[in-house]
């Protein structure tokens, strides 16, 4: 039931994370086992992880082939750019407009969304949010920021 | 007695205006979120990790505490209304409460779960009482050396528990140890896997990878298919079971407690396997198994008597060792660590009216909880018709926030984008993400109890075995790994988790 894909591509993708930190720890001291580096033991972990990575890979040339995944890549897409918007615009526009465009953006995501209710919820949520951050707890995060105050 | 005056101290704390008030407000929270399908209490607890900032350490632990356990209990009113269930240890009981629903007796499947729920709830505050102190003391006999053979049997136990493929379970705590330990090199102040980010220095921020693999990726998977959610009963009459229930209840339930006061304290997921295996053994001993399915009242009163035990029994090895059993756990030890306490044996001396305040708060919870939970099921079964598509932009308003609000730094949301990609990649190909979480915590601690462990014993590795208590812990690890992976217990225990996935 768990299909070939599946277990080939984390093998794949979990030899190639494991050669990343190989080629990372391999930059610092290895030390001793006595006094070991800050390279010893994740150099460890990562031979490890490639030897699981091989390990799964080898189980998964094994099974069957797998059915098609679905991805919902719009969705997919909009629920990561919502966070990043946020980290980019929120010392510079402010807190207000930084959660609006989080709600608007992520709203979006759904396939059921109409663009009257991503609005409200836009206005709606932004506003319970002010009101339980800044107001409430008094977080110490601008409501706007320098980009416009002009 | 000590546990007289223990106790006493803890109502003292637990019982002050603010701790009930923020007790409440974590219950509340908790039944909220698991009433919930699509947010469980890891995110819920990741998110409010940073508000809880402003609390009194013991005020903020206690509120975290009932987030957890309150979840247990909301989940369980999803399970039987809707058939959905609410929180994943509620998956069993969602097999006979929902059937009970359907032969409209809700009512009575809901009150069964919530005195089952609060008797195992004293009695596993009681057991986390008597048993914590004693293992704290052996706990501060322990070297280096025998934290590193704790820590590998806890992360071995966490793989061996959790769903799925065990090769991949072993690759995800390896992944996390491994980002666990990017950060500042605590002996030579060398950065390590930083890729010349000054942000890196201090490590990946926690919760950012917390919300990211487990709240990012939960909400990618539900927009997977977006269905409707069914509300069977519109209205919930009879609460009180009749005489006959009450007595077909108490046996199921004091096994139920029993079981999962034992199985809470395991490492992974305790009251998930708690909750299933208290089923499983109440079908077997029924003398009339053929009624479980079909609305039998031991089917509910059972497994919620034992995930509500588990979840409070998984708290003894974090106030005892310092050590997480499970992801929630993790992050309660990460909100100790914000607030300047180091987690560990040393609580229970240090910080006497934080140890006993928790446990005892736990049990005023579960008593909010009844008090709560029975007249507010209208609420709730109300809630449950908000569409997701609602609250998952809520939700990622609060992370944003939260996250933001720790360190006024603007790398971390970047970091929640990142974990959440490769969170939800991974769930593609099937790996669960709490030995990952688990795995992170545990690096930092992991590396430097070896290295500490290596220093002392100049270089000899075989300090591991020789010193008795960390041999035995290393050799039931070993045994714990040689099990599992036994061809046999393997169809068995995949067997166990298809049905708990059904």
């Amino acid at each position: 039931m768990i299909g070939r894909r599946k277990d080939l591509s984390a093998g794949i993708l979990f030899i190639v994370i494991g050669a990343l930190f190989v080629y990372g720890a391999l930059g610092q001291e290895l030390g001793t086992p006595i006094r070991m580096g800050p390279g010893f033991f994740p150099l460890i972990l990562a031979g490890v992880l490639i030897l699981l990575g091989a390990l799964l890979f080898l189980q998964g040339l094994r099974q069957p082939s797998a059915e098609p995944m679905v991805v919902p890549w719009w969705g997919l897409v909009l629920i990561l750019l919502a966070p990043t918007v946020f980290g980019l615009t929120v010392q510079g526009l402010g807190l207000l407009p930084a959660v609006a465009l989080v709600v608007l953006i992520s709203a979006f995501a759904s396939s059921r969304m109409s663009a009257w209710l991503a609005l409200l919820l836009t206005i709606g949520l932004t506003v319970f949010c002010i009101l339980v951050f800044s107001v409430g707890l008094g977080l110490p995060i601008r409501l706007l920021g320098p980009w416009l105050s002009l | 007695m000590d546990l007289l005056a223990n106790l006493g101290l803890g109502f003292a704390t637990a019982l002050t205006p603010v701790n009930i008030a923020y007790c409440f407000v974590g219950t509340l929270l908790g039944t909220l979120i698991g009433v919930l399908p699509g947010i469980g209490p890891t995110a819920t607890i990741a998110m409010l990790l940073p508000i809880t900032l402003s609390l009194s350490p013991v005020t903020a632990l206690i509120m975290l505490a009932g987030i957890y356990y309150g979840a247990q209990y909301g989940g369980s009113t999803t399970a039987i209304l809707v058939n959905l269930p609410g929180e994943s240890s509620s998956a069993v009981t969602a097999i006979d409460g929902y059937q009970m629903a359907r032969q409209g007796r809700a009512g009575t499947a809901l009150a069964t779960a919530a005195l089952g729920s609060f008797f195992a709830g004293t009695v596993a505050t009681l057991v986390v009482a008597i048993f914590a102190p004693p293992l704290t003391a052996i706990a501060l006999q322990f070297g280096p050396a025998e934290y590193f053979a704790l820590m590998m049997l806890g992360l071995i136990t966490a793989v061996a528990l959790a769903h799925g493929s065990i090769l991949k379970a072993l690759a995800m705590v390896t992944l996390g140890l491994l980002l666990g330990l990017v950060g500042t090199d605590i002996y030579t102040g060398a950065p390590r896997f930083t890729l010349g980010y000054p942000e890196l220095a201090d490590g990946l921020n926690f919760v950012a990878v917390a919300v990211g693999v487990f709240g990012i990726a939960e909400i990618l998977r539900n927009l997977e298919n977006e269905h409707e959610r069914e509300v069977v009963a519109q209205e919930v009459r009879g609460l009180l079971p009749s005489g006959e229930d009450l007595r077909r209840m108490v046996a199921p339930i004091l096994r139920g407690t029993a079981l999962g006061s034992i199985l809470g304290v395991l490492p992974g997921g305790g009251h998930i396997l708690a909750s299933f295996a208290s089923y499983t053994i109440e079908k077997r001993i029924s003398k009339t198994p053929e009624r479980f399915g079909h609305g039998a009242i031991e089917g509910v009163a059972a497994p919620e008597s034992a995930n509500n035990a588990a979840a409070q029994t998984s708290f003894i090895p974090m106030l005892t060792l310092g050590i997480p059993s499970n992801p929630v756990m993790a992050l309660m030890i990460g909100a100790m660590i914000i607030q300047g306490i180091t987690p560990g044996p040393n609580v229970v001396t240090d910080e006497p009216a934080l140890f006993w305040g928790i446990i005892v708060s736990m049990w005023v919870g579960n008593l909010l909880l009844v008090i709560l939970n029975l007249p507010l099921i209208g609420l709730w079964v109300r809630l449950l018709k908000v569409p997701y598509y609602v609250l998952f932009p809520a939700i990622l308003a609060f992370s944003a926030i939260g996250i933001y609000s720790i360190n006024s730094n603007t790398f971390d949301l970047f970091a929640v984008a990142v974990f959440g990609l490769l969170g939800y990649v991974l769930l593609k190909f099937e790996c669960e993400p709490a030995p990952l979480l688990l795995g992170f915590v545990l690096g930092p601690m992991l590396e430097e109890h070896l290295r500490r462990a290596m220093i002392i014993s100049r270089g000899d590795a075989t300090v591991f075995f020789t010193r008795p208590l960390s041999a035995a812990l290393l050799a039931i690890a070993v045994l714990v790994l040689i099990v599992v992976l036994l061809p046999n217990v393997a169809r068995k225990r995949e067997q166990v988790f298809q049905e708990e996935d059904a």
